[in-house]
């Protein structure tokens, strides 16, 4: 595969897996893929997520950052504080969450870009209660394997002491995810819409 | 376009909004037209998606390019760009520009720069448009009266082939600023101190209006630094009402309208402002003649504080969370509670970035600048060809070289480091950029944002100086 085509994941739909907590509000997305792996093919970002936060100056694991865990490998579910993927439009910051196994990011927000980024690659972004994510968070703390259940049918989340939270999603982009719709293969089916406000426009704002 | 149901005031965010609507969906997702969108060196796979998957670009005529992010600014030469992967963003630029017919200001071309700063320079940026870019910073072009922002590398695939996007409509937020800026307030200490109160997610969802005396007495340079942190505020786009100011500077420039369509154009700007009795979300007011020259102390634009104040302490958070956020913010940047901003010393300073390198910014640091010398390396990149040439025709690069700054060719360079240009683990640079985070001008860089006069009096000072003491009356 080249680095230019999407790897698109699966449609989604429900998943029960382990988490890991990434305990920190504002968690950028210069944390989450450093700058200077940007330019690499997909393929070798791969190995830099969370770089500089995750790694020594000489490429061994820092130990307690939650990615170093023996308990994180094969996490599906990744779960942070507030404003979550914050900062730079990278779209990598997504893909090598995918690419390292993630499908669902919960957390009380995340920033606006990183949310809608999520949609284009196959992830889900989940908003819930902070008091939910604390729970999870310490509860994860204690009992790193616990495993949690995300229904995106139902819009539930199901957590480790069997607690069900209902999550809000645009139906438009659940419906996206479901089906692994394309967007520009249905924006395209708009195409006489378009075309009539591109006249409308163009007699409007001659300008331009 | 004059329709009967005026009688609802309206923001100037649902103005244009509403001009810009293809297809409203009954699931709340709307199809937003997009007029003009702008392109820098990152977006080569945006670019080669489209490509792959057989798909013309829609509108060729709509899309402006120039790379900013790879291009070493020591050099104009694209063949000297050591790192194959940095040449590939660069020259895949010109090359994918040329496949496709979009407008290119390249290397060697004096309008090539920063996409936030050529956006404007050359008239592409209009009151009433809706433009986006794949860059988080795009909220900069706000400050012209349009409705702006950053885009990921798959929805700029989407307007190459389509024009539009698909949006949930956000909630509109209005700042207001009261009363007169004190003496050397810029646009950036604006921005630091909004942030700092309302916190780095406290717009997000929203696009931020901007209004008040406090904006109404900023220049366009200044509105454009205020709009471009936007972001850094959780901020979906930042706008400024466009008027008399705005349209001084867009007048002549070469995207803009000229002749008759300039009357018409400007006719319908006049409309734009938000409504007297428009409905916010949300509103906050700050108070223009508190705001001090600002210096964050963290690693989020959020950890700002006067230059007058000292490095907080976490033990005073109102709790656990912020307690341990500032604790080990505290540990990265190297600081101490309680030590004075203004007693802190700085390795090296920054000036540039799409937040700060316009003219009226390199104005400013060199009026502090001017018979002094730089205790310690510092930088000027210019935004642009066009600011470098002024600035020189001004005499601008001779008093930085004077004062031992080192004057540069144009580009994004040390804010994100992207084509190589970083400093060193734990180098305490001030910069006038606009993130502060963790690694983000290197591994174990320690950043802090300030304003072009702020980085200017480090420079020559060596530690946080208060400008208000060095700037001519």
């Amino acid at each position: 595969m080249t680095q230019s085509s999407k790897e698109q994941p699966p449609p989604f739909e429900r998943l029960t897996g382990t988490a890991v907590a990434i305990d920190q509000p504002n968690v950028d997305t210069d944390q989450i893929i450093p700058a200077r792996f940007l330019a690499l093919p997909r393929a070798e970002q791969v190995a830099h997520l969370f770089n500089d936060v995750r790694y020594r100056e000489d490429g061994t694991p820092r130990e307690g950052f939650p990615l170093n865990a023996p308990t994180a490998a094969g996490a599906q579910i990744l779960i942070a504080e507030r404003n979550f993927g914050c900062g730079s439009s990278r779209e990598h910051a997504v893909s090598v969450l995918v690419d390292n196994g993630f499908r669902v990011f919960i957390a009380p927000s995340f920033g606006d870009i990183f949310h809608n980024n999520s949609f284009q690659n196959g992830a889900l972004p989940i908003r819930l209660p902070a008091e939910r994510i604390r729970e999870m968070i310490d509860h994860l703390a204690r009992r790193p394997d616990a495993r949690i259940t995300v229904d995106l049918e139902a819009q539930t989340v199901t957590g480790p002491d069997n607690w069900t939270q209902s999550f809000e999603i645009d139906s438009f982009r659940k419906q996206c995810l479901i089906e692994g719709t394309d967007d520009i293969s249905l924006t395209l089916s708009y195409a006489d819409a378009i075309a009539a406000h591109e006249q409308r426009a163009a007699a409007e704002t001659d300008w331009l | 376009m004059a329709e009967a149901k005026a009688a609802q005031p309206a923001t100037m965010f649902e103005k244009i909004w509403r001009r810009h609507v293809v297809v409203d969906r009954p699931d709340g997702y709307t199809l937003l037209y997009i007029d003009r969108h702008l392109i820098h060196d990152g977006s080569y796979n945006a670019f080669q998606r489209l490509a792959a998957n057989g798909m013309k670009l829609r509108r060729p005529d709509r899309a402006y390019a120039t790379p900013d992010h790879y291009m070493p600014t020591n050099t104009r030469d694209k063949s000297t760009i050591a790192d194959p992967n940095h040449k590939r963003m660069v020259v895949g630029l010109t090359e994918h520009a040329a496949a496709t017919g979009v407008t290119i200001f390249d290397i060697g071309d004096r309008r090539q720069g920063i996409v936030h700063v050529v956006g404007p320079e050359q008239g592409i940026t209009l009151p009433g448009i809706t433009l986006v870019c794949g860059d988080s910073h795009t909220s900069t072009h706000g400050a012209l009266g349009c409705l702006a922002f950053g885009i990921g590398s798959s929805e700029v695939t989407h307007v190459l082939a389509t024009q539009t996007l698909w949006q949930r409509k956000p909630k509109a937020m209005r700042v207001n600023i009261e009363g007169q800026l004190g003496f050397g307030i810029t646009g950036k200490d604006v921005i630091l101190a909004i942030i700092a109160h309302i916190g780095a997610a406290g717009g997000t969802g929203h696009v931020l209006e901007y209004a008040g005396s406090g904006i109404r007495q900023l220049s366009i340079e200044g509105r454009l630094t205020l709009c471009n942190m936007s972001i850094e505020g959780g901020g979906r786009a930042g706008m400024i009402a466009p008027d008399d100011k705005t349209y001084e500077f867009i007048a002549g420039r070469p995207y803009a309208p000229k002749g008759e369509a300039w009357d018409r154009a400007l006719a319908f700007w006049r409309s734009l402002p938000s409504d007297d009795g428009a409905s916010f979300d949300r509103e906050v007011t700050l108070v223009g003649p508190e705001i001090a020259p600002m210096v964050t102390w963290g690693t989020s634009p959020e950890d700002a504080a006067p230059v007058t104040e000292a490095v907080p302490d976490p033990a005073a958070a109102p709790d656990a969370a912020r307690r341990d956020g500032q604790a080990r913010a505290l540990a990265y940047m190297g600081l101490e509670p309680g030590t004075p901003i203004a007693e802190i010393p700085v390795d090296r300073v920054f000036i540039g970035s799409c937040t700060n390198s316009r003219i009226e910014d390199l104005r400013m640091a060199a009026a502090v600048a001017k018979g002094r010398k730089a205790q310690i390396p510092s930088w000027i990149v210019p935004g642009s060809g066009i600011i470098k040439e002024q600035a020189e025709a001004e005499g601008l690069d001779k008093i930085f070289t004077e004062a031992g700054f080192e004057w540069r060719e144009a580009g994004c360079s040390m804010c994100v480091g992207m084509n190589g240009e970083i400093g060193r683990p734990g180098e305490r640079i001030a910069s006038t950029s606009n993130r502060n985070f963790v690694g983000r001008q290197g591994k174990g860089v320690r950043t802090h944002l300030v304003s072009p006069a702020m980085a200017a009096a480090a420079a020559v000072t060596g530690h946080f100086t208060d400008v208000r003491r060095m700037l001519p009356a």
